[in-house]
């Protein structure tokens, strides 16, 4: 498969869901506005676990520490919605930098735990700091800060627009990175991390870029979360939105590029529809994972690739 | 001068004497064996050079430089090459991968991490040529028969562009016609590259190496060329016991 080829087919895949909005109802362009969002996040952690093998339960952190970089300052200064934007990726990268700092000494179940903690501390000391932060109640983003270039982000079209673009931006710079030589080297620390050392690479430094890389990702989906939906809360540190981007990943296919926006698409519209059938939706959830589990445990673009298309990348 | 120096190398497990203060001298060019019975200390002497594992005293030079308290990254980026006794290649990578990540992370410049694409598969190509795995390339390196992996990992040695090469037991579980290949591919490896090797097999080390180092109870026992190894008395008592 040529390169061209590869990139043909992502940019049909970018095509498809920008021709979504015309095609679908109101009400779900809007939820697949939020699916791309979290399609963005659950990118950055597939970077993060599906190619470097990096097993993180904290990336809540990330997504919160973007959501609040960017909704703090347009909450009490009235920031704009790009400048907002822009402090979402730094927030969420410098915290990775920082936590990936300490929690990369340690490995496997150790950097689950150090990294579940990690979150669970920023989630409390947003409740404690509630004055500032809005605490567990959170807060509406003012109006002012909502809009982009002259369009309000509050409408169904230049939300659609907006949250399709960022999507846009992430799958291709992911698919550039893990088709370059550095996502190679990622490969190789999930693979065979002590092999690694011995070929040259220092594993924590690359790990460290990586954490950093994936952060920017989560921290751009929370601001851009706050931004589109005029909504920030402590919530969003809760350990549910470190599992939700886990779970966009394997069910979608953990090292494919294009399994993330699967994943999140996929689970978003079983929870809709399970909901619909019974007030037990929780319960079919469960069984369609463990379906998954036993019958297509890479996912189903994991599948697709073993199967099909060897060069998924 | 010596390329590789290694001066009263010491490391202990609890009360076991794995490497006992080692003197030790790779001169450029030439083909090193390192031989010994079981338990000798022979891999963990390797190990302290390639910097796997820490000393606990001594001190290590290569081209008069020292290494002793560098990391093993560091030590591959100036040219100390290791190749695993167990191979240790990414079996879920193509062939070509499993060297491109060997050139991108060795000496040379083409290991950066831009730069030309062509230059690479260059690399790559010429390191798989010269193990005889061209043409292997896009396999996936674990469906690799065992010899061939064997291979791959000398390879991946080899792509690093090591000044020095250690093998450690490098024709494990090789077959015989097998053999034969790789003694005429170490031989072909100088004196561009110095190569020691751990090796249990006393025909391939007895014809291929220049000089031999016997390692007995993390001590050096003996050492010489072949001939004078194989006359020594010490060692045909620590190998036959007689």
């Amino acid at each position: 498969m040529s390169g061209r080829k590869i990139w043909a087919a992502h940019l049909a895949l970018l095509a498809v869901l920008f021709a979504l909005q015309y095609i679908l109802p109101p009400y779900h362009a809007t939820n697949l506005a939020r699916v791309m969002v979290l399609a963005l996040f659950a990118t950055g952690y597939n970077l993060a676990f599906g190619y470097t093998g990096l097993l993180s339960l904290g990336h809540a952190l990330f997504f919160a520490a973007g959501m609040f970089a960017a909704a703090l300052p347009a909450w009490h200064y009235g920031l704009g919605a790009g400048p907002a934007l822009l402090l979402a990726v730094l927030g969420g990268a410098g915290m990775a930098l920082v936590t990936g700092l300490l929690a990369l000494r340690t490995a496997g179940v150790s950097f689950m735990i150090v990294t579940l903690m990690f979150a669970k501390a920023f989630h409390l000391i947003l409740i404690y700091f509630n004055q500032w932060t809005g605490g567990d109640q959170g807060f509406a983003l003012p109006a002012a800060s909502r809009e982009l270039a002259g369009q309000a982000l509050s409408q169904d079209g230049p939300r659609f627009l907006v949250a399709w673009t960022l999507f846009s931006v992430g799958l291709l710079v992911c698919l550039a990175l893990v088709r370059s030589r550095f996502g190679r080297v990622m490969v190789a620390m999930r693979e065979n991390e002590d092999r690694s050392r011995l070929l040259g690479y220092n594993p924590y430094r690359v790990k460290l870029l990586v954490l950093v890389i994936s952060g920017a990702y989560a921290g751009l989906a929370g601001g851009a979360w706050a931004i589109l939906f005029g909504y920030a809360g402590a919530g969003f540190a809760e350990i549910q939105y470190s599992i939700l981007p886990m779970l966009y990943v394997l069910l979608g296919g953990a090292g494919v590029v294009a399994g993330p926006i699967l994943g999140a698409a996929a689970m978003f519209w079983l929870v809709e529809l399970a909901a619909e059938l019974t007030s037990a939706w929780l319960f079919l959830v469960g069984a369609a994972l463990v379906v998954l589990v036993l019958f297509a445990p890479k996912g189903v673009l994991g599948w697709v690739r073993a199967r099909f298309w060897r060069d998924l990348p | 001068m010596s390329l590789l120096q290694a001066r009263g190398l010491v490391r202990h497990f609890g009360g076991l004497r794995a490497v006992d203060g080692v003197d030790f001298d790779l001169a450029p060019g030439e083909v090193h064996g390192l031989i010994g019975p079981n338990g000798a200390g022979k891999t963990t002497f390797v190990s302290l050079l390639s910097g796997r594992i820490p000393v606990q005293s001594g001190q290590i030079f290569l081209q008069g430089a020292e290494i002793t308290r560098q990391s093993a990254q560091a030590r591959v980026r100036q040219g100390l090459a290791y190749t695993f006794q167990i191979t240790s290649i990414f079996p879920g990578l193509s062939v070509f991968d499993n060297v491109a990540l060997a050139v991108q992370g060795g000496r040379d410049t083409v290991g950066a991490l831009r730069g030309d694409k062509a230059a690479l598969a260059r690399a790559v190509a010429a390191a798989l040529d010269k193990v005889g795995l061209g043409g292997h390339g896009g396999q996936m390196a674990g469906e690799l028969s065992y010899g061939h992996q064997r291979l791959l990992e000398v390879a991946m040695g080899l792509a690093l562009k090591p000044r020095v090469l250690i093998l450690d037991e490098p024709t494990q579980g090789l077959a015989a016609g097998e053999i034969a290949g790789f003694m005429a591919l170490v031989r072909g490896l100088v004196p561009e590259v110095a190569v020691l090797m751990i090796e249990h097999n006393m025909e391939v080390v007895m014809g291929v190496a220049d000089r031999i180092t016997v390692l007995n109870f993390g001590r050096v026992l003996a050492r010489g060329t072949p001939a004078e190894v194989r006359a020594d008395p010490a060692v045909q008592e620590a190998y036959l016991g007689a």
